[in-house]
């Protein structure tokens, strides 16, 4: 029912599709620019004490990940303590069976869901479709992804390649098909599609018992669940439901609940660029005769013990999910989320996509590339991921792989000639005395780079030789 | 081995770079702000919530059955939801049919659907953000109350005011369910574009009670 990202293209062909997209180009420049905008704003008007929490943000991060080990024990007993059960998933597959069983369990068929980017990752909606369980996503850009049958392009406004003309058409053609119809007059007012979309959801939010979702943080001394939203949506589902299940990667755990001073500051500001989210929700276990009875939750590995064993690539799990990096990104806003083959777009998603699957495809090996390495996403990241030197990191892991022999001997071939005179002048005289054969495009696999650049001219003589000449001239 | 045994295994050997000995508590470095100097607290409270389009209105202490009575009445609100520990005082001024949530009785979710509007008070607001906190104290209520009624009237004392993000956050009781609220629900899921009003109640009004002196 919904989308894969499974067999796109690696990213310098779907990149080249998406470039040439005149509205997905124009969409993405008007949302990103807006966006970046009150970033700043919102960022500017902190001062100096900027720089002081995103510090903090940091070290508390790092320090979390560092003893990784004991903050997921301590938080499993806390949730445990407040009459929360704790799950353990290795990967995907094993996440979606427990909440597949867990949700069968429950006896129902139909479940709400809060936007999770953990559950997109492993396709959980999948998952349960496959048996017999329906998924309805709440949050509006789910919403109008999974009506049209697409993919989320952006971590924090998944719809973001649409305009309001085609999110129109989408909910006067799906809307139907999935519950209450969209009104038949809609316009594409923004205001308008939001109405329609909370009558969609109103009756389908008070009637349905199973909510599903992630969260931003997960505090360990308390056992306290963190989402942060807009809509209400998540209010929804975290609130009316009878059980609650959340399926939460165990990178996301903060050490205390004072910690969420400071990330309860720099989350916002950098996500929507609000001084604060609309709203906020946070639960410890389960409170008697308020929300959800049944709590559990699912901890989720799936491939990021593999990114913690790498002491650069590690950096990459501090990641809050706010999406600063993607909106200030030069090639995210040229590219669009789709070209990026993963759930994680943009420069995040260049450095955590090849790391969760080990770089283990085309696909994978492509994306440390997809950067000019200019530095703005570390600039604007909340955290102060070094996303530049984890992308240079890769690119060497990419480089030392097998499939790349052939670009390991030209460089061989290259510093052999390079660290000798002897041989450099050597080339060089044979590159003069064969100049007007030199192509403008070289064959085989050096055409990849020649296709974008003109090969320098040849000179008649190298600097070398022209020097001796003068050399001996002027004695 | 069990998939906890087996991830704490794999974190573990994920860590080998770690000293033995390097401390697994971390002392709160802090040195960031406990707020950043931008106004007269209720002031700025009073901006911040308008920026986000609630309704704000600055109360007088002993008149806050009057001027509730006033709002439920401009609304139109007629049958209104309140929590069992509302002060009653509060809601003396109004002829609205009250709807009272009690944990041995709480409101049908349909009745909450079908109702008006909801009275509360808070546990905490943040001036600098906008932002009321409610704790599910007894004159706050439990979750749903707030929530599904698309009409929010919150009654937030000046001492319950602190400036920053972190005085907040110091204040509040992790083991309570929290929503922290910062206007009216809204969305920016097309073009970006902020649009108020989609699940979450699509009007919040605030009487912002004035310390006695």
């Amino acid at each position: 029912m919904s989308g894969t990202f499974l067999g796109m293209p690696p990213f310098p062909e779907a990149a080249r599709d998406a470039v040439n997209d005149s509205r997905l180009r124009h969409n993405l420049r008007k949302a990103t620019h807006t966006i970046r905008d009150r970033r700043a704003a919102v960022v500017d008007e902190m001062g100096a004490d900027w720089q002081r929490l995103r510090a903090e943000g940091a070290a508390v991060k790092e320090h979390t990940l560092r003893h990784l080990d004991r903050y997921l024990e301590q938080l499993e007993e806390s949730v445990e303590r407040a009459g929360g059960r704790v799950h353990w998933a290795s990967d995907a597959a094993e996440a979606n069976a427990i909440v597949t069983d867990l949700v069968k369990a429950t006896g129902e068929t139909d479940v709400v869901k809060v936007k999770s980017m953990a559950t997109q990752e492993i396709e959980l909606n999948d998952a349960l479709a496959r048996a017999g369980i329906t998924a309805y996503e709440t949050d509006l850009a789910e919403l109008i992804v999974q009506l049209g049958e697409d993919l989320p392009s952006h971590i924090l406004v998944p719809a973001i390649h649409l305009g309001r003309a085609q999110i129109r058409e989408i909910f006067l053609e799906q809307m139907a098909e999935w519950g209450v119809p969209a009104p038949p007059g809609l316009t594409d007012d923004p205001r308008a599609l939001a109405e329609a979309a909370r009558v969609h959801l109103r009756e389908r939010f008070l009637r349905t018992r199973t909510a599903i979702s992630g969260a931003n943080f997960a505090v360990a001394d308390t056992g306290t669940l963190v989402v942060l939203e807009s809509e209400g949506n998540g209010r929804m589902c975290l609130t009316l439901p009878q059980t609650l299940i959340s399926v939460v990667g165990i990178e996301k755990i903060v050490p205390t609940w004072s910690d969420l001073e400071v990330f309860m500051q720099l989350l916002p500001r950098s996500s929507t660029g609000e001084r604060m989210n609309p709203y906020t929700s946070t639960w410890t276990g389960v409170t008697p005769g308020d929300g959800p009875q049944e709590f559990h939750l699912v901890l989720l590995d799936n491939g990021r013990t593999d990114v913690l064993a790498d002491t650069v690539g590690r950096q990459a799990l501090r990641c809050i999910r706010c999406s600063a990096c993607l909106n200030t990104c030069p090639v995210y806003e040229r590219t669009g989320g789709h070209s990026y083959g993963s759930v994680y777009p943009g420069p995040i998603g260049a450095i955590l996509t090849p790391q969760l699957h080990g770089m283990s495809s085309e696909v994978d090996e492509a994306l440390p590339y997809a950067s000019s390495l200019c530095g703005a996403c570390y600039e604007v990241c909340p955290v102060a991921i070094d996303i530049p030197e984890v992308l240079v990191h890769l690119r060497e892991e990419v480089a030392a792989s097998p499939g790349h022999a052939g670009e390991r001997a030209l460089m061989a071939g290259a510093e052999a000639v390079l660290s000798s005179p002897r041989a450099l002048d050597a080339v060089q005289r044979a590159a003069g005395l064969g100049r007007g054969a030199v192509p403008r495009h070289l064959p085989g696999m050096a055409g990849a780079w020649t296709d974008t650049r003109d090969i320098p001219e040849v000179p008649a003589e190298s600097f070398r030789q022209w020097w001796n000449k003068r050399g001996k001239g002027n004695q | 081995m069990s998939s906890r045994e087996r991830i704490l295994a794999r974190v573990r050997r994920a860590l080998a770079d770690v000293p033995a000995d390097e401390p697994p508590v971390r002392d709160s470095g802090g040195g960031f702000a406990d707020s950043h100097g931008v106004g007269p607290t209720l002031e700025v409270l009073e901006d911040r919530l308008t920026d986000y389009r609630a309704l704000v209105r600055r109360v007088a202490a002993d008149r806050i059955a009057e001027e509730v009575a006033a709002s439920l009445e401009r609304r139109g609100a007629s049958r209104v939801v309140v929590p069992a520990g509302l002060p009653r005082e509060w809601l003396s001024a109004s002829s609205a049919a009250w709807l009272t949530d009690t944990a041995e009785e709480p409101v049908p979710l349909g009745d909450l659907d079908g109702a008006d509007g909801v009275v509360t008070a808070c546990a905490v607001a943040v001036a600098e953000t906008g932002t009321i906190v409610l704790d599910g104290g007894p004159d706050q209520g439990r979750r749903a109350i707030t929530l599904v009624p698309d009409y929010h009237l919150c009654v937030v004392r000046a001492d319950q005011v602190v400036d920053g993000v972190p005085q907040a956050v110091r204040l509040l009781d992790p083991a309570r369910p929290l929503t922290w609220i910062s206007g009216p629900s809204a969305t920016s899921d097309i073009e970006l574009d902020r649009v108020e009003g989609v699940h979450g109640p699509r009007t919040l009004e605030v009487l912002l009670v004035e310390p006695t002196s």
